[in-house]
């Protein structure tokens, strides 16, 4: 099963950075969680730290396991994670408001998340096999249209309006990635941005809140806004040098909220400053250019939208969370990957490394 | 192999994945440049910022000054207060919290579920305000128990007395919007507490002290991290009332289980003694915020236990309205001492017949046997030839129908009178109406502090003084800033005898042997008096067997000594029945409690033979003869 060739295929790169980010998150998670405040949150970094190993594993099994033979099983696995998110609906334990957990004894896991990798298989798999003479109809849409569009409503009505967000953003990508006649995706465009004010009505309250605080941060900055204003007064406060490692009073004195979660790169940029931050984004960037690379240069189709719709998920987790904290995009619970404390999150993201890993190293294979 | 469709990503494919990367470069690109914008462009305004974000200040309640009686005694004080609260954020869980707290501390969880549901909204919650001294030492014992719950400390008003003097000291509690939008500007904010009533509120400005201040570092929840600079509260004038602390108390203990008032003033100057106003009200339970229930439960008690009656409770006055007659028909020339009336115990007038309280009448009666036995005939004789308009002149001149100005909440009363009644009733006077307002029925309204200014003048020549329970000003260490002497606001319209004539009566009220005080005497000192009776209901027949809440208010003023008088006394009885029977006693012993003399029995019956006044050869007081000018 292991070629040769193969190991000397690793991304060594793709793991650099990799390392490089979640050696960064550990870091900022263990100042995050270790301000001038007990938090009872001391512990975080080692569990995350034990995240990150299992994470490695779970990376190095993917990427053993030919994604051929994977994608084969695309469609069972999309039904199989479809049904869990019925079970997480009917049964799912709440937290704050939202059903997203689903309980196994000890364990407990967001079927939301490992969903997101079965629609990219599914939807990549789709596109290798659907071919015509002249270029796709529209109706070729409708299947993949369909496999996005369920877990997409059952995320949404948990409600995780983040990752549903990703699911829509990846499957836009996958569906412009594959070919697809563009007169028919600038129309359906169109269409949807006369569907907007009526999708708009959909959203719960604190949902529209958001929307609006983003379009106007300077509206009740105390009230709706008040996490997003937080956030940019820590990422402004910490200038071009930033505060230094463990200095940060914004998260110190616990004004951020979420601040080893979701706001985790409000607090990197405030003890870390500008300096900072813009060489995290270079990583990140270097990151997920060598996912378009793995994509532009894979052996087949699959390969390529495969690696696209994963790239896509990370940069869409990676721009909305930093847009969030910066206040360019709306206050949507998504994480840093890689850097946010959280088990779920860092084990989806290593699978999708695991797998750009996987159509890397086999680019010269031919089954 | 395989098929040239699954082998490498076709043209097209490439085309767009060249697209997306520019689309995700430029993306990276504007989160560069807005991080940019803010660290670097916008970087100094935010970190200022974030400085504000964490230093607060914390304003600390002022150290009201203390009120003390006129010899020290502290009436008023301050004392530490404990509140306990919670930081919903800092508890792991509040189910838990809630059980090992229950069954310790009286806490109302019902109140505060609200509040509870949405942590949120309220960043600390106030669980219990005031604890006691085994609250705090239970919490502190189990604060480890107790995650995100803690104690605060503060000064609060403690009014050492309780009930005692409510009415006068007054009650503190949280500004009002209406009070703050005129007390901004000296300094007030919302939150602040302020005399509400009261010597509290009267002298709010004095006993007011400088709120302090903690520059603190805090956290986002508001907790203290670090005291960064503190500026001390700082404490507000003492101040020193002319009450007596003891007699206070004498006649809280004799008017306990009643409704009335009673004030004690010193004719000489206008400073209040003693001032009781029943059914009263514990002032500590404002100090920290009153509850909703305690609230409530005041505002719907039909006693009404906030009203201070002394000043804010209107009566007619009753019989003690003859003195006023008497010296109104003295002073207009319409009887002179000698003038007689026989009183065969009614007064028919018109087609109706004004009755005596009197079976069977007092038979000839002067003014001085008139007013010592309360004769009703007299005064109804009188009152009609002076007429309503007269005898409104006098009432006034006596200050009735306006406000003492003791304090801006005293009510008025009312002096009726012919332009009264056309603008309030729209109505013409009738002249039968004069003869129930000449006993002081009908119309007539005064307060216990405007009869009690009546007595005072009569006691002392015909002064009338502004009264006043404060005595003195002072710094918090004791130096006198302030004093406050007596205020003259006028003279009453009565010459110097006829003030000696009417004083001489009232010392026949109660010292003569039909006169309707004597259960007012006194051995050893010269009391004079005036009883009164208001009727709930008119006709009413005397003794117990009426429900209370019918039965007849009773009045009693009085003077003492009577040549060289010390003392002015009004006590207002609700529905006590009969104004001399009730309180005349009352008096007896305020007299002899000023005199510092051992305490006697009241006498059991009336004088048999009546004792003259032995008047000083030289009056102490002010019997300077007066200009009698009508007002």
């Amino acid at each position: 099963m292991i070629d040769r060739r193969m190991l000397l295929n690793i991304d060594w790169t793709l793991l650099l950075m990799v390392f490089g980010i979640a050696a960064w998150g550990l870091v900022t998670v263990y100042s995050a969680t270790h301000g001038r405040l007990e938090t009872h949150l001391e512990e975080l970094y080692l569990k995350q730290l034990y995240w990150f190993i299992a994470g490695l594993v779970l990376m190095v099994s993917v990427s053993l396991l030919d994604y051929q033979l994977l994608s084969r099983a695309a469609y069972p696995l999309l039904t199989l994670g479809i049904l869990l998110l019925v079970v997480v609906f009917v049964a799912g334990r709440a937290a704050s408001g939202a059903r997203r957990w689903l309980v196994l004894g000890p364990l407990s896991f967001q079927p939301s998340e490992v969903v997101k990798v079965f629609v990219v298989l599914s939807i990549a798999r789709y596109f290798t096999d659907t071919h015509r003479e002249g270029g796709l109809r529209f109706r070729d849409l409708l299947p993949p249209l369909f496999m996005v569009i369920v877990p997409f409503a059952l995320i949404a009505k948990q409600p995780d309006l983040g990752t549903a967000l990703v699911l829509f953003f990846v499957a836009c990508t996958l569906i412009f990635a594959s070919g697809f006649p563009l007169k028919i995706l600038l129309s359906l465009m169109g269409g949807s941005l006369i569907a907007l004010p009526i999708g708009w009505t959909f959203l719960k309250d604190y949902q529209k809140v958001r929307v609006i605080t983003l379009l106007n941060p300077d509206f009740d900055p105390l009230g709706a806004g008040y996490h997003s204003w937080q956030s940019k007064i820590a990422i402004g406060s910490g200038g071009f040098w930033g505060k230094g490692l463990l200095a940060g009073t914004q998260s110190g004195l616990n004004f951020l909220p979420e601040k080893h979660t979701d706001f985790i790169f409000a607090v990197f940029a405030e003890e870390w400053g500008f300096i900072g931050t813009s060489a995290l984004m270079v990583l990140y960037l270097v990151l997920v250019l060598r996912g378009i690379s793995i994509a532009y240069s894979s052996r087949d189709r699959l390969g390529a939208l495969i690696a696209t719709g994963l790239v896509a998920m990370l940069s869409v987790y990676i721009l909305f969370n930093i847009g969030m904290t910066v206040g360019l995009t709306p206050v949507v619970g998504l994480p840093l990957p890689l850097f946010s404390y959280g088990g779920s999150s860092m084990l989806a993201t290593m699978v999708a490394i695991g797998l750009l890993l996987n159509i890397r190293m086999r680019r010269f294979l031919y089954s | 192999m395989p098929q040239r469709s699954h082998s490498n990503p076709n043209e097209e494919t490439r085309r767009r994945l060249r697209l997306l990367m520019a689309g995700l470069v430029l993306g990276f690109v504007i989160m560069l440049l807005r991080l940019w914008y803010l660290q670097v462009i916008e970087g100094e305004r935010f970190a200022a910022l974030s400085e504000n974000n964490r230093i607060r200040s914390i304003p600390q309640r002022d150290i009201r000054g203390q009120i003390v009686d006129r010899y020290g005694k502290v009436l008023v004080d301050n004392r530490t207060s404990f509140t306990l609260s919670v930081l919903p954020e800092e508890t792991p869980k509040l189910d838990l919290l809630i059980p090992r707290l229950k069954d310790q501390l009286p806490i109302r969880w019902d109140e505060l579920e609200p509040k509870l549901k949405h942590p949120y909204a309220y960043r600390t919650i106030q669980l219990l305000k005031d604890l006691t001294r085994e609250q705090v030492a239970y919490v502190a014992e189990h604060r480890w128990d107790l995650p995100g719950v803690f104690l605060d400390v503060e000064h609060v008003r403690h009014y050492m007395y309780g009930e005692l003097s409510a009415h006068t000291l007054g009650y503190i509690g949280e500004i009002n919007e209406d009070q703050l939008k005129d007390a901004r500007e000296h300094g007030y904010r919302m939150g602040d507490y302020i005399g509400q009533s009261g010597v509290e509120k009267l002298y709010e400005r004095e006993l007011r002290g400088l709120k302090g201040a903690r520059e603190v570092e805090v956290d986002a929840i508001g907790r203290e991290l670090q005291l960064v600079q503190e500026r001390e509260p700082g404490p507000g004038m003492n101040l020193v009332l002319t009450l007596d602390l003891g007699l206070q108390q004498l006649v809280e203990d004799e008017m306990a289980g009643q409704a009335g008032a009673v004030v004690v003033m010193d004719p000489r100057n206008g400073e209040i003694l003693a001032m009781v106003s029943k059914p009263s009200y514990d002032p500590n339970l404002f100090v920290t915020g009153i509850s909703v229930t305690n609230w409530m439960r005041f505002l719907k008690d039909p006693r009404k236990p906030l009203q201070n009656r002394a000043i804010q409770a209107q009566y007619p006055p009753g019989s003690t309205y003859k003195i006023i007659m008497a010296v109104a028909g003295l002073e207009e020339g319409l009887i002179t001492p000698k003038t007689t009336v026989h009183c065969n115990g009614f007064f028919p007038f018109g087609n109706r017949v004004f009755k005596d309280w009197r079976k069977g009448g007092h038979g000839p009666v002067n003014v001085h046997s008139a007013l010592v036995q309360s004769c009703d005939v007299f005064f109804y004789t009188l009152g009609h030839r002076l007429g309503i308009d007269t005898i409104a002149r006098y009432a006034k001149g006596f200050g009735l129908g306006l406000p003492s100005g003791y304090d801006p909440l005293e009510k008025p009363g009312l002096v009726p009178s012919t332009a009264w009644k056309r603008q309030a009733r729209g109505e013409p006077w009738y002249p039968g109406e004069t003869i129930s307002a000449a006993i002081g029925q009908g119309y007539n309204l005064v307060t216990p502090m405007q009869l009690l200014n009546v007595i005072s003048a009569v006691a002392n020549g015909g002064v009338r003084y502004r009264p006043h329970i404060v005595k003195r000003l002072e710094s918090p260490d004791g130096k006198l800033i302030q004093e406050f002497g007596p205020e003259r606001l006028g003279e009453v319209p009565a010459r110097p005898e006829t003030l000696r004539l009417v004083q001489q009566a009232l010392f026949g009220v109660v010292n003569e042997p039909r006169g309707t005080g004597w259960r007012g005497r006194h051995e050893q000192v010269n009391i004079g008096g005036k009883t009164g009776t208001v009727q709930v209901i008119s006709n009413s027949p005397k003794g117990d067997r009426l429900p209370e809440r019918f039965r007849d208010h009773g009045w009693f003023v009085a003077f003492a000594p009577v040549e060289n008088p010390q003392l002015a006394i009004v006590i207002l009885g609700e529905h006590g029945g009969r104004g001399g029977s009730t309180y005349a006693p009352i008096a007896r012993k305020i007299v002899e409690h000023y005199f510092k003399l051992p305490p006697t029995p009241p006498p059991q019956s009336p004088a048999v033979v009546q004792r003259p006044i032995v008047r000083p050869p030289v009056a102490a007081t002010s019997f300077v003869p007066q200009p009698t000018t009508a007002q």
